[in-house]
């Protein structure tokens, strides 16, 4: 009850409503941070459809909610990027339908020279690892170039320098592409353009055959436009030989490490644009001049030697002379000789022939003489009177051959043979008799004589092994004996066996001893 | 020679590097006389066509006109630069 009470009493404080106390808040923030720059690390950003940013602005402690309308965002030299450390102008709000207020920012912009260096580092890296400025990826310049497409402003001196250094150097066409070269605008419309160009050709336009993208000097944020991305993408992928003149020599941008060539100046870009009319026309007189020379001493060299060798060249007289004088000498004999060699063989000739024709006319007369002989004693008569002859005596031999003759001496001649053949068997019998009564006696008179008879009157034959034993000396000398009697053999042993003197070794002797 | 390209078709830079050669090897003086003659021929042709080029050089100077997407319409002329 006495919390009740006292919730409920009045005190001296005024009462609000929600909306009257957010709209006081309101009043007194707006009112008094009205206009502000704040230092801080830019946190999580993001980019909605509708083209503002939001970002958060920090520090080690707090948090700052902020914002960048639309319109204010492509003014900036320089977009935030997370982590960029940023110097933000503008004015504290609140948003009273969620009691929260946040910094509209009308300007931001790095916080120094550092942390643009730091970015721009950081994004140089990141561009270099993609092999955006690899020096395989650059193209050479044409050497005299057709068209020359410059993208730079259309005012001021970065043109006027290069149009007047073409001119004196080699008077060529030249397309303008007029861009921003500074601010927010910057960035986009370089690339666009060098896209553009690349893009030709476009109707009655001519593609150029070299781009210049040129800007005069200024501080790093000036410059800052051809650091971006997008240019220094869009230099990279150029088709047409790109030349960058950024700022002083000593400025260096990231188009610069993207470009085909660097130059350090406006002036330098359009040097190495184009070569020098009249030296040309002078080194193209040289050659000219050269080519004259060389080909008039190409004809006189060659006339020369020409010369040289027909001087060399014997006449054509002298090297048939000698030729010639021997002809004559040869021709000049010939006649005289071929007329003596026909003489001396005619000579020849008549001598052989002469010798010829009567050795001729004997042998031909001799031989008719023979011929004539011959010819009458040859007659059909007496060719008929030697067939005649020959007839006769071969029916003669006909006469005296007949088959009886010849069958009557066959019979004689058998029987011959058989008297023959009856002989011979009759002597044959007798022979093969007497022979065989003639063995039997001799067989009788062989067993008289032979051993075994003696065998039976009570002989005996005493053999050692294979040999027959005479004596007792030799049968002495062996230990067994056999004894052939007329009903058989008998092995026997001798009492004394061999002598022991006429043994050899005594060694055996107590073999034998136990045998016995 | 096979490769020649006809000459009135040569860039520039073709046509004087060609000249080029074509003096190099006058100079040297061992080509036969039939084709030094023709080398010399030619090289008189790429001359004239060079001093051609050369001989062209005529400033002309124009801007692109953009629309207002950035896309190029034409051409104006520009004076005074």
């Amino acid at each position: 009850m006495t919390d009740l009470l006292e919730d409920d009493a009045p005190g001296n404080a005024p009462e609000f409503t929600v909306s009257e106390i957010s709209g006081a808040v309101k009043r007194t923030i707006e009112g008094s941070f009205s206009h502000l720059r704040v230092r801080g690390e830019v946190g999580r950003l993001s980019r909605p459809r509708s083209g503002h940013v939001y970002l958060d602005l920090k520090d080690d402690r707090s948090v700052l909610a902020s914002v960048i309308w639309k319109g204010v965002s492509a003014r900036l030299a320089t977009q935030p990027e997370e982590g960029m450390e940023v110097i933000a102008t503008g004015r504290l709000t609140t948003f009273p339908g969620q009691s929260k207020y946040q910094l509209v920012i009308e300007d931001i912009r790095p916080a120094g020279m550092g942390a643009l260096m730091a970015m721009l580092e950081k994004r140089k890296a990141a561009l270099a690892a993609e092999g955006l400025f690899d020096e395989a990826r650059k193209q050479k310049l044409p050497f005299l170039p057709e068209v020359i497409g410059v993208v730079t402003s259309p005012s001021g001196a970065v043109i006027r320098d290069i149009l007047h250094r073409l001119r004196d150097r080699f008077p060529r066409k030249v397309l303008i592409w007029p861009v921003a070269v500074q601010g927010a605008k910057c960035a986009p419309e370089v690339a666009a353009a060098i896209r553009g160009f690349n893009a030709f050709p476009a109707g009655r336009l001519p593609r150029p055959d070299l781009l210049i993208v040129a800007r005069g000097g200024g501080s790093l944020e000036d410059l800052w436009g051809f650091n971006e991305e997008a240019v220094v993408r869009a230099a990279a992928e150029s088709a047409i030989p790109l030349i960058s003149a950024v700022g002083h020599e000593t400025d260096t941008t990231l188009i610069d490490y993207a470009s085909d060539r660097r130059a350090p100046t406006p002036t330098a870009a359009a040097e190495m644009a184009v070569p020098v009319r009249l030296d040309l026309l002078n080194w193209v007189g040289d050659q000219g001049a050269r080519a004259t020379r060389a080909a008039t001493q190409t004809v006189a060299l060659r006339r020369q030697r020409l010369g040289d060798l027909a001087r060399g060249l014997p006449r054509p007289e002298a090297l048939v002379e000698a030729a010639r004088q021997r002809l004559d000498y040869l021709g000049a004999g010939l006649d005289p000789a071929l007329r003596a060699l026909a003489r001396e063989k005619r000579m020849r000739l008549e001598a052989q022939a002469a010798r010829l024709a009567p050795a001729l006319d004997r042998g031909v007369a001799t031989r008719r003489v023979a011929l004539g002989r011959a010819e009458a004693g040859l007659s059909p008569a007496r060719l008929g009177a030697g067939v005649r002859q020959r007839r006769e005596a071969l029916d003669r031999l006909a006469a005296r051959m007949s088959p009886e003759r010849l069958a009557d001496r066959t019979a004689r001649d058998r029987q011959r043979f058989e008297d023959l053949s009856t002989r011979f068997a009759r002597l044959a019998e007798q022979g093969v008799a007497q022979k065989r009564d003639r063995l039997a006696a001799l067989e009788r008179l062989r067993q008289t004589l032979g051993y075994t008879e003696t065998l039976k009157r009570g002989y005996a034959v005493v053999r050692a092994g294979a040999s027959v034993l005479t004596t007792r000396e030799v049968a002495q000398a062996h230990a067994r004996l056999e004894v052939e009697f007329a009903d058989g053999r008998l092995g026997v042993m001798t009492e004394s066996g061999p002598a022991r003197g006429k043994r050899g070794g005594g060694k055996d002797e107590p073999e034998q001893g136990s045998l016995f | 020679m096979s490769d020649q390209k006809k000459i009135e078709e040569m860039s520039f830079e073709e046509a004087i590097r060609e000249l080029e050669t074509v003096v190099g090897q006058l100079d040297r003086g061992d080509v036969a006389l039939e084709d030094s003659i023709k080398l010399y021929e030619r090289g008189a042709q790429l001359k004239a066509r060079c001093e051609a080029k050369l001989k062209e050089a005529e400033e002309k100077v124009a801007q692109i006109t953009l629309d207002a997407n950035g896309e190029p319409t034409g051409a104006k002329p520009v004076e005074g630069l």
